[in-house]
């Protein structure tokens, strides 16, 4: 998802028995859904492995903007650009809501984002193909929000409070995102053979990444498990993917476009969709680095961060020279 | 390593009167960035009227484990609440 493979550490979920008391307390308070606040108790596995999820998080919300960003000076209308430049611009605050809640825990802002920039945590897979063609934008609204959408969803409900509180601002941003790309898609769609032709292929190219959002199947890994028990994962991997592919194909019939699948068939027996598995080899490979955009990406974060540096310095430098003479006129 | 700008918590009142609300936190160099920040950050679909900052190191705050002495005792105190009492009907709306 938009955090992928998050490990905890630790190689089996505890028993009750082989809990300390503080872990015993904490669990129980999980279990009865009160939410854990930044000053209480908690295990440092759990500290530790939300620091890495919401930091990925937050990390795939800064570097998600770079693929839609890319067509803000291209948008072929000024209402759809006016609409971009807002999704994009919600992205930014979804990244900052994410770091806030990460540092709750106890890292600062610029350890999280040299980290980042030095390779050592990771973003969402997605955010590494490129955006081709404006149907792209389309196609990225409809399927990665949408997909991002069927994860943030049941994360309300985590058991960390600044955690919680921040999927809950998101959530309310999110339905503009996927709408407003859906909206791409039915002009397009309904539009020229041309255009429609973009549409289908903005779905063909997107379709398996939107999947591998979701991650490998978790069902028998233990950092889920753990995960799980600690609730700040919700559904495994697998569910979520089923949950979106059984969403998304009613839709892409009423546009009128292929899912690029043909194995995808309705399930009488079980309700559900059956469908084929993205390449899993290309997830690993570009989780790895080795994707379309990595480096694009990472360059794009690189300048960005290097070319502020003279603002962020200044303007500190600035409001201290000013709290100093303030307090020397008191 | 760097300085980093504070941080700061962001309290937002809404359009309907009622207080200001905490909402969440951002860095900034100073006051009066912190507030244009917030703008950005915090109001992007009409949520406020009125935004205050301060710095986080400000706060204080009570400490979790706190939580009993502080707010059990008024637990027991039912008889604080309008609904602890019986009023007769027919003494009409009270
Ligand atoms: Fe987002
Ligand atoms: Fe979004």
């Amino acid at each position: 998802m938009y955090a992928q493979m998050v490990k905890s550490t630790g190689d089996a979920v505890k028993s009750r028995e082989e809990m300390s008391d503080d872990e015993r307390h904490f669990q129980d308070k999980v279990d009865a859904n009160i939410k854990v606040e930044p000053r209480d108790w908690m295990p440092d596995d759990y500290r530790k492995t939300l620091i890495r999820q919401i930091g990925q998080h937050a990390h795939s919300e800064i570097v998600g903007q770079l693929p839609e960003g890319n067509w803000i000076t291209r948008a072929p209308t000024l209402e759809r650009k006016a609409i971009l430049l807002a999704k994009v611009q919600d992205e930014a605050g979804h990244g900052l809501y994410l770091y806030c809640a990460a540092e709750t825990l106890g890292v600062t802002r610029d350890d999280l984002t040299e980290k980042l920039l030095s390779g050592r945590m990771k973003y969402s897979s997605i955010f590494n193909y490129p955006t081709l063609t404006w149907a792209d934008m389309g196609a990225v609204g409809w399927l990665v929000d949408g997909a991002a959408i069927m994860n943030q969803v049941p994360l309300q409900r985590t058991s960390y409070g600044p955690y919680s509180r921040a999927m809950v601002r998101i959530c309310k941003e999110e339905s503009f995102h996927q709408r407003q790309g859906y909206a791409i898609m039915m002009k397009m769609a309904q539009g020229s053979a041309a255009q429609r032709k973009m549409a289908q292929d903005a779905l063909n190219r997107m379709w398996y990444p939107s999947l591998m959002m979701f991650g490998p199947s978790d069902k028998d890994s233990v950092h889920s498990a753990q995960s799980m028990a600690w609730k700040i994962k919700i559904n495994t991997n697998d569910e979520l993917r089923q949950k979106f592919v059984n969403e998304t194909v009613p839709q892409a019939e009423y546009l009128g476009l292929t899912i690029p699948d043909e194995n995808l068939k309705f399930n009488e027996e079980t309700g559900n969709y059956d469908f084929s598995q993205p390449d899993w080899d290309e997830f690993f490979e570009v989780l790895k680095g080795n994707g379309p955009c990595n480096t694009d990406r990472l360059n794009a974060r690189r300048k960005a961060w290097d070319d502020g540096a003279w603002v962020r310095e200044g303007l500190l430098a600035h409001a201290e020279k000013r709290a100093a003479a303030k307090v020397a006129a008191e | 390593m760097k300085k980093e700008w504070p941080l700061w918590e962001v309290f937002i009142r809404g359009q309907h009167g009622l207080n200001h609300r905490h909402v969440g936190s951002l860095h900034a160099p100073d006051a009066e960035t912190a507030i244009l920040n917030a703008r950005d950050v915090y109001t992007r679909r009409n949520e406020g009227l009125s935004i205050w900052v301060v710095e986080a190191r400000h706060i204080s705050a009570s400490a979790p484990g706190d939580k009993g002495p502080l707010f059990e005792p008024s637990e027991s105190k039912v008889y604080r609440h309008p609904t602890f009492y019986d009023i007769p009907k027919d003494v009409g709306h009270m």
